[in-house]
């Protein structure tokens, strides 16, 4: 009852203040201008595509940078937590890039791959990567050293041991790491489009804004908004499964 | 002894063995740099930076001065609008999640609002403070308080929610009032999660600090950044990134030192 009570709080102050014509319909446009920019972007083209299509767009470059650094950062983890020296090795030079926010890469991402496909992916390859790599290194110091030195002394390698018992191990912790990489991933892609790339979802706000339109910046905030949210919701789901599957309760 | 690193690094060996492979890695790792950039020319300079070219060019920032500024002046100012942001993001966003962590009745009323702001990436903030404030200071502050604000008030509200219950409980017992349970029992308990949500608010301000002076500014890190993109001067754009992340570790580091101070029945 109270939230539906400060749901219509929220929403009717809005309306309020934006319908009073005490501040400007430039800028602050009212709730139901943004659901009408909104569904109007879903049937008529904005900018080329529609808005389902810049969010396509976006979520096909997101889906690379994401895979790449899922791809690279798990079994580098997984590696570190399992050779010391490897550890030893890489710490040094992972600690000093985390400082780097992910952001201060578009310029070199862009100069090196373009503003097309390439660039945006190292963006969010750097975003997502730091996660993924920490959470399997975690999750591989969880893994019970007897299992290690059980399928060791079974005659198994150094790579065996990480697909077999790091690997499956650690994968309530990968995955927690994937949810989070993937949060970063997409915001950093947002942040990648707003600056250089001119096309997806990130680039109709930077068009709504140019043309002063706060209603079409609000609707594509709320679409990156609902895609960021089904993201997190089909990796939670699948961390669950996950957790059920392979989890061991400690 | 002729070779004073040699000597430096068999000391360190034998104290710390983990910190001299890594220190070997990182020393390798920048000769290789060198090697491959200033001695032998493999890597295009114009798109990837020599030790010296960056040598010059923090040199050429530090005297002379890059897109409007010399390095401290444009550091500072960078490093004023992050402390602003995220102190107002922490004035507001923690006593926020506190109370939303004390009344459930508040949260209720409080949630929707919050859940929907929640899954907006704070960097889609950026076009609409710019239509709002232009891209005056007043916009950057608004935006990174947007990004600081989040972890803070979900942190302090799950900070509160944590505390064990037998504490309360006990506090009750021995007479205590509900203010000072809150106060004594409840912040305290509540502190260390707080500082978490704290640090990730520090690293939000940071990147969406870069973004949005990437996006427009007329002073900052993120301006020399923009500038050395289009000036297509690769070494610039690595002495920008390694300042925002030396301030960017300052930052962490000083984060640190206040943890310490407030949580000081924590042990280390």
């Amino acid at each position: 009852m109270l939230s539906l009570a400060g749901a219509a709080a929220f929403f009717g102050l809005w309306q309020i203040l934006a319908g009073s014509g005490l501040v400007s319909k430039f800028v602050l446009p009212s709730p139901s201008d943004v659901l009408v920019a909104a569904l109007t972007m879903m049937v008529e083209p904005f900018a080329g595509d529609t808005i389902q299509g810049h969010v396509g767009a976006s979520l096909v470059r997101w889906a690379m940078g994401f895979g790449l650094a899922a791809g690279i950062g798990v079994p580098l983890g997984l590696a570190m937590g399992y050779w010391r020296l490897l550890d030893a090795m890489v710490s040094p030079v992972f600690e000093a890039y985390r400082y780097i926010a992910p952001l201060a890469w578009v310029p070199f991402a862009a100069l090196w791959f373009g503003t097309g496909i390439g660039g945006p992916v190292m963006v969010i390859f750097t975003g997502a990567f730091a996660p993924c790599v920490l959470n399997a290194y975690r999750g591989a110091h969880l893994v019970e050293r007897h299992l290690i030195e059980a399928a060791r002394t079974l005659g198994a390698g150094g790579l065996r041991v990480l697909a077999e018992v790091l690997l499956p191990g650690a994968l309530p912790s990968v995955v927690s790491g994937l949810r989070v990489g993937a949060g970063l991933g997409w915001q950093s892609l947002i942040g990648a489009e707003l600056i250089v790339v001119s096309s997806g979802i990130g680039y109709v706000l930077v068009l709504g804004q140019s043309n002063l339109a706060p209603e079409i910046v609000m609707a594509a905030m709320l679409a990156v908004g609902v895609t960021g949210l089904l993201i997190d919701v089909a990796l939670r789901f699948a961390e669950a499964r996950i957790r059920r599957r392979w989890g061991q309760t400690p | 002894m002729k070779f004073p690193m040699l000597r430096l690094a068999r000391s360190v060996w034998s104290v710390k063995p983990r910190a001299a492979i890594g220190l070997a890695s990182v020393l390798v790792l920048l000769l290789a740099w060198y090697l491959a950039t200033d001695v032998a020319g493999l890597i295009d300079r114009h798109r990837f930076p020599s030790p010296s070219d960056i040598w010059t060019a923090a040199a050429q920032i530090l005297t002379r001065g890059y897109a409007g500024g010399t390095l401290v002046p444009q550091a500072l100012y960078s490093l004023r609008l992050v402390v602003l942001g995220f102190l107002v993001a922490t004035a507001t966003g923690i006593p926020l999640g506190i109370l939303m962590g004390l009344s459930r009745r508040f949260e209720a009323f409080v949630n929707p609002a919050f859940l929907l702001v929640r899954p907006i990436p704070p960097l889609a903030w950026i076009p609409l403070a710019i239509v709002w404030l232009g891209l005056a200071d007043s916009a950057k502050v608004l935006v990174i308080w947007f990004a600081a604000f989040v972890p803070a008030v979900i942190n302090a509200h799950a900070g509160i929610r944590s505390v064990d219950q037998t504490l309360i409980a006990a506090g009750r017992v021995h007479g205590a009032s509900r203010a000072r349970i809150v106060w004594d029992v409840l912040i305290p308990g509540a502190m260390p999660m707080i500082f978490t949500g704290l640090r990730l608010s520090l690293q939000a301000s940071w990147t969406t600090l870069v973004a949005a002076e990437l996006i427009g500014a007329v002073l900052g890190l993120g301006k020399v950044l923009s500038t050395a993109y289009r000036d297509i001067y690769p070494a610039m754009i690595a002495v920008g990134m390694i300042t925002i992340a030396l301030l960017g570790a300052l930052t962490t580091k000083l984060l640190d030192l206040v943890e310490r101070r407030v949580v000081r029945w924590r042990q280390y």
